[in-house]
């Protein structure tokens, strides 16, 4: 049994990796350990299908998380393929040195690392490290540019998700409050698995108000709209592979630990329903997010505030609850994790074929650079929610199930998804057809991660594999 | 884990409440006193006496639940937050050369009258939350909260970027206070030390930023400048 522990395996290859990398100076191998590293922590995530280990004070692998783990490690897996060509066209630029490369695949690692933690954690207080590691190891990578604006950016999203950070602890201890006259106290109060099977019992009262910090904190790193204000800049300054994993995972990541603790308030018949906080917050970020994109002057911020835009949709599908938005929900977190990321990697190497982020500076994709070009098409008509891309799917039966209970609740919601459309549309009409504008030199891309994003994600519009179904199914059941 | 002595705080049940009140109000307290520093050696000054006091309400703590692993964490709010961060920062404001006046964002009264009333606002709604929970936590929690909330205060009122890491660390007061006030609880250490990073990290951003890059100011208002773009 101890010959192969998946677990292990993707918390230490990262780690060890992430040592290993350090000490690497020639940048073309750091790349390619980085790749191999990322590769190993998917094929062992893929294990824990067949077999999970039981919980344990430190660990869970549950229906909730597993299949977080797998898309998380997968997504890790195919940036680090985007990142290597990146990379190499930026030292060839020489706005990054090899020093600089070997600490961005060092952090890269320990990003990994922090995120697979705060997914395999059943104790809310390492939940916590984990996603704080995670905070850094991010804000690092994006002010690793040095210039003005990459620093402000850097500094911007260090203050913000301090505080956020700082409000989720706080609501962690009142979470551990509310469970010690029924746990007792000592290390069993944070035990995710102790705290899920007794929180009926639990101080509703304090369980409440656990939630409304727990909601802020991690949502300010899910990007929730009064909490933004971090996150389009995080997105436009920091190398594009980091905007790909912030916007692919790092979101993720913060909305599952919010996810863990709404189900603990689910269980208590006796606290609030998160779901009024939730469809509040998820609509306000949906509005907001979708009126902003026609304001968007850089390519960058535009697909910033498109994941601002999706992850109020998701919120939303959370706090409607019940088994079809929970199942929307979920969809919709896979679906915007793939397609975000491979508009990113085409974004990316736009950027740079261009030289510049202005959307006014690029033009006539699709004419230069047809792969390049049209992967952005298919991506913009994905995320902005068209047939038959896996995002209509869940978008429509949020939709419906949100007009079939509070049809009041859909005018905003549908209303919100158009004007990002319209926004979308009238952007990628400036960027992918039309006059070619800005240097058409051919790109030095490697497009196998996007298109095989954008295939998983159309083969998930056209049919959804029956033990999906079913998986998503059960864990809509869970989150209630 | 922790073995209660229940006969302990019977007997000496009033004292034992009363300074443990004391200390944790004595914070909240430093945390208004902060409010109106209008100067940033004041403000450092001030942020000393409030990790010096949190020192003090950790060791109590550790002392009355018999947590001999919360003098660790009294020991690292005495050298780290008391001592050498205050220094640290000293130094790098004299090298800044921004030893001037803070500007506040709304008048100083204003911001008092704003601070008393997130006080009020978190003893109204942890007293009335926390119903149920022992009293000792519940008034503990309470006082914690109002520390957060004022370090969140200081952090929206500062323009400057070293009173708002000041801010910022007498929020993470609060948090350690609220931390160590929930008995039993684990990681207490481990998260002091996780912020304590945090910290020092901030503190090395905010030199980097004016070593390398050389910018005028440490003012993150004159930061916005440099944005690519206007929104």
């Amino acid at each position: 049994m101890s010959a192969f522990d998946p677990v292990t395996v993707i918390l230490l290859v990262p780690l060890v990796t992430a040592a290993i990398l350090a000490l690497i100076s020639d940048y073309h191998w750091g790349a390619r350990l980085n790749v191999a590293a990322t590769f190993v922590a998917f094929v062992s995530a893929c294990f824990l299908f067949a077999a999970r280990p039981e919980p344990g004070d430190y660990i869970v692998i549950d229906d909730l998380n597993i299949v977080f783990i797998v898309l998380s490690t997968f997504v890790g897996f195919t940036t680090s393929i985007f990142s290597a060509s990146y990379i190499a066209h930026e030292v060839e630029a020489g706005k990054l040195t090899p020093t600089h490369l070997r600490f961005y695949h060092a952090m890269y690692q320990v990003l990994m690392f922090a995120m697979n933690l705060a997914l395999i954690a059943n104790n809310i207080g390492l939940m916590w490290v984990a996603i704080e590691i995670a905070t850094l190891t991010t804000v690092m990578m994006v002010g690793i540019y040095r210039t003005h604006e990459a620093l402000e950016a850097a500094w911007k999203y260090f203050i913000l998700g301090s505080v956020g950070i700082g409000l989720a602890l706080f609501g962690t201890i009142l979470v551990y409050m509310a469970a010690r006259p029924v746990v007792g106290e000592g290390s069993d109060g944070m035990v995710w698995t102790v705290l899920a099977g007794q929180a009926q019992h639990f101080d509703p009262a304090l369980l409440n108000l656990a939630f409304v910090f727990l909601l802020l904190g991690y949502g300010t790193k899910v990007g929730l709209a009064p909490l933004h204000a971090w996150l389009p800049d995080a997105h436009a300054e920091g190398p594009t592979p980091i905007s790909a994993v912030l916007s692919g995972l790092l979101l993720n990541v913060a909305l599952y630990a919010l996810l863990r603790f709404k189900i603990l308030l689910a269980a208590n018949p006796a606290a609030i329903a998160p779901g009024p906080l939730m469809v509040a917050l998820g609509l306000l970020s949906l509005t907001f997010a979708a009126y902003m994109l026609y304001r968007r002057r850089d390519i960058k911020r535009l697909f910033a505030y498109s994941s601002i835009e999706h992850m109020g949709i998701i919120v939303f599908a959370f706090g409607m609850g019940g088994p079809l938005a929970n199942f929307a929900g979920l969809l919709h977190m896979t679906m915007h994790s793939l397609t975000k990321s491979a508009i990113f990697f085409s974004v990316g190497h736009v950027s740079q074929v261009k030289g510049t982020q202005k959307i006014s500076d690029i033009g006539g994709l699709t004419v230069t650079h047809p792969w390049l070009g049209w992967g952005l098409v298919v991506g913009v008509v994905a995320i902005a929610g068209l047939p038959p891309l896996g995002i209509f799917t869940s978008e429509f039966l949020l939709v419906t199930s949100t007009f079939a209970r509070q049809p009041l609740l859909a005018i905003p919601l549908v209303a919100g998804i158009l004007v990002a459309l319209g926004a979308l549309f009238l952007r990628l009409g400036n960027v992918a057809f039309g006059e070619p504008r800005g240097p058409v030199a051919p790109a030095k891309a490697s497009y196998v991660p996007m298109f095989l994003h954008l295939a998983l994600v159309l083969t998930a519009g056209i049919y959804l594999p029956a033990p999906m179904v079913a998986w998503f199914q059960s864990v809509a059941k869970l989150l209630g | 884990m922790t073995p209660t002595m229940p006969q302990t705080i019977a007997m000496t049940g009033g004292f034992v409440f009363d300074v443990a009140h004391l200390l944790a109000g004595g914070l909240v307290l430093v945390s208004l006193m902060m409010l109106y520093q209008r100067r940033l050696y004041a403000l450092l000054n001030v942020f000393a006496l409030h990790a010096l006091v949190l020192t003090f309400s950790v060791a109590w703590q550790a002392y009355i639940q018999d947590a001999p692993h919360l003098y660790i964490t009294a020991a690292i709010a005495l050298v780290f937050k008391a001592i050498v961060i205050p220094l640290a920062l000293h130094r790098m404001i004299v090298q800044l050369g921004i030893h001037r006046e803070i500007e506040t964002a709304g008048g100083v009264g204003l911001t008092m009258l704003l601070g008393m009333g997130l006080v009020a606002l978190s003893t109204v709604i942890m007293l009335k939350v926390t119903s149920e929970a022992d009293p000792l936590a519940r008034e503990d929690l309470a006082f914690a909260l109002s520390v957060v909330l004022l370090g969140l205060l200081v952090m929206v009122t500062r323009r400057n970027a070293v009173s708002q890491v000041v801010g910022f660390m007498s929020l993470e007061n609060g948090l350690v206070l609220a931390a160590t006030g929930a008995k039993g609880m684990p990681f207490v250490v481990e998260i002091s030390v996780a912020f304590s990073i945090l910290i020092a990290f901030i503190v090395i951003g905010i030199f980097l930023f004016r070593i390398r890059e050389r910018f005028d100011t440490v003012d993150v208002q004159a930061l916005d400048r440099f944005r690519g773009e206007m929104s």
